[in-house]
């Protein structure tokens, strides 16, 4: 690790106006400041010298980041500065969006849950191996390759990997897209945006280098989650090569209305671990929408969703495994 | 913001409390004693115990928290202490292994690893210890899933996993 200057400003705009390098750990430049939330992710990459700041802006001492509140519309806001274990306990969590508190309780390990925050946790550089180890100078990190394509690419995306084949890291973010999550962003000039989570996420034809559209001088300060609708349910489901503490293979959120006569109304199929962004899976939301689901139509569901995938020459494992994983969650929730 | 605090002469201002990138003095609560420590801000918190304070029961595996070797309680919880700074500790308390038993008395976690054989070669046994310990703090009859999902986190190459829950059910009934 470099050495660096930790700062602990007091308000929002003093810790914007010093983040030339934006997320908790945005960029590889050599030099600038970072902003630390957690700094689980930000220790990997400052050990692994993926980064060398020169200054680490702690958000800490920041007041009132790390709430959890309900607003009077229903709606939920959670501070960016929560920590994963305080937002899978939180009552409000898991009587509302309990595959929200079952993905964030499925993730890391306790101890890193303890400090991990959410906010930090969406930001998180690729754990691709090839972007983690500083002997490969990856398409990600400025070079003119991406080795996952032809290399070791079990790890890797089945859709949108055509340049650059890493999945998108959070699982949490896997269910925050499916229940329509936003963002909320703030700069140095005091200046706040709120951006749907699906779209805060970008995609390598979009930026090679970037994960989000964090700009410069930008905090993400809370993720808003709209109140629950009548009829809606949900689930999660995860594989892993192991039951707790590994990264998923697959994983699958589906949120879904449904009327009164079990017809679906809205229904929202999303999948992590499988393309560079948070994916949403609309052929088989299509196949849902009007519907009554049954065994028959989950199935066509599952089948929609892998449309369009292009497995990699170590992944076409993860077909299979979708598939059954987008069965299971859309019974799951349906049931 | 004005102008003059984004000029170069006045960064503190801008960026709030500043330290290092040199040694500066951070406070901590360890095992209830509290320390005053010179360190560099990027000294991790596994590093300023075992080195700067000679508490060597935290061990060091993978420095990545990828095998919750180095587990201690930061007021009260475990974490990693290889994946935080020591300078996010300050104004905190830690608690380590060293600071578990009661002078000669041992924890009931402990008494029940060496009962129930629990450590072989034993260096991931301070970070289990200290993660089971927290777990009976918060959820004080466990069964045995509750064990595993608490201790999911920790490598021990030596295989002692089923050992380990046995110990931590059985400290479980003495506590």
């Amino acid at each position: 690790m470099n050495r660096f200057a930790y700062a602990t400003p007091a308000t929002l705009a003093e810790a914007a106006a010093n983040t030339e390098l934006v997320s908790e750990a945005m960029v590889t430049l050599a030099e600038g400041a970072v902003l630390k939330a957690g700094g689980i992710d930000l220790l990997d990459l400052l050990k692994s010298e993926l980064l060398a700041p020169s200054l680490v802006v702690s958000l800490r001492a920041l007041p009132g980041l790390d709430a959890i509140t309900q607003d009077p519309a229903g709606n939920l806001v959670i501070g960016a500065m929560a920590t994963l274990a305080a937002v899978a306990d939180h009552p409000l969590v898991r009587a509302a969006y309990p595959a929200l508190a079952e993905a964030i309780a499925g993730s890391a390990s306790p101890e890193l849950r303890n400090v991990a925050t959410l906010g930090g946790n969406l930001l998180q550089r690729p754990h691709c191996w090839y972007f983690r180890s500083p002997a490969y100078h990856c398409l990600r990190k400025g070079g003119g390759h991406c080795f996952a394509i032809r290399g070791e690419s079990q790890y890797h995306a089945i859709f949108d990997n055509q340049a650059c084949a890493i999945v998108h890291p959070s699982t949490p973010a896997t269910v925050l897209v499916a229940l329509g999550a936003e963002v909320e962003l703030h700069d140095a000039e005091g200046a706040a945006r709120r951006l749907a989570l699906e779209d805060f996420f970008i995609g390598p034809a979009d930026d090679l280098q970037r994960e989000n559209a964090l700009r410069p001088r930008e905090v993400l300060t809370a993720i808003h989650l709209p109140g629950r609708a009548p009829g809606s349910r949900m689930a999660h489901r995860r594989q892993g090569e192991k039951a707790g503490f590994d990264w998923p293979l697959a994983d699958v959120a589906v949120v879904l209305t449904l009327d009164p006569d079990g017809t679906c109304g809205k229904a929202s199929v999303v999948l992590g671990a499988a393309a560079p962004v948070p994916r949403r899976a609309r052929s088989a939301e299509q196949v849902l929408q009007g519907r009554r689901i049954d065994a028959a139509v989950a199935a066509d569901a599952a089948r929609a969703a892998l449309h369009g995938a292009t497995p990699l020459s170590r992944n076409d494992y993860k077909l299979a495994l979708f598939e059954t994983l987008v069965r299971r969650a859309i019974l799951a929730a349906a049931g | 913001m004005t102008e003059t605090t984004t000029a170069g002469a006045s960064a503190e201002a801008a960026r709030g409390p500043t330290a290092g990138p040199g040694t500066t003095t951070i406070t901590m609560t360890v095992n209830a004693t509290t320390r005053h420590l010179e360190l560099e801000p990027r000294t991790t918190l596994a590093e300023a115990l075992r080195d700067a304070l000679d508490l060597t029961g935290t061990k060091l595996a993978c420095d990545r928290g990828a095998c919750a070797a180095c587990t201690v309680w930061l007021n009260g919880r475990p974490v990693c202490s290889c994946m935080m700074l020591a300078i996010d500790a300050d104004g905190q308390a830690v608690t380590t292994i060293e600071g578990l038993a009661q002078g000669e008395a041992l924890h009931p976690v402990q008494e029940a690893f060496i009962e129930h054989d629990a450590l072989q070669c034993g260096f991931c046994t301070p970070g289990m210890v200290m993660s089971s310990a927290a777990l009976l703090e918060r959820n004080p009859q466990p069964d045995a899933e509750a064990v595993r999902d608490a201790l999911a986190g920790h490598y021990c190459r030596c295989g002692t996993y089923p050992h380990v829950v046995a110990a931590v059910l059985a400290a479980a009934e003495r506590k």
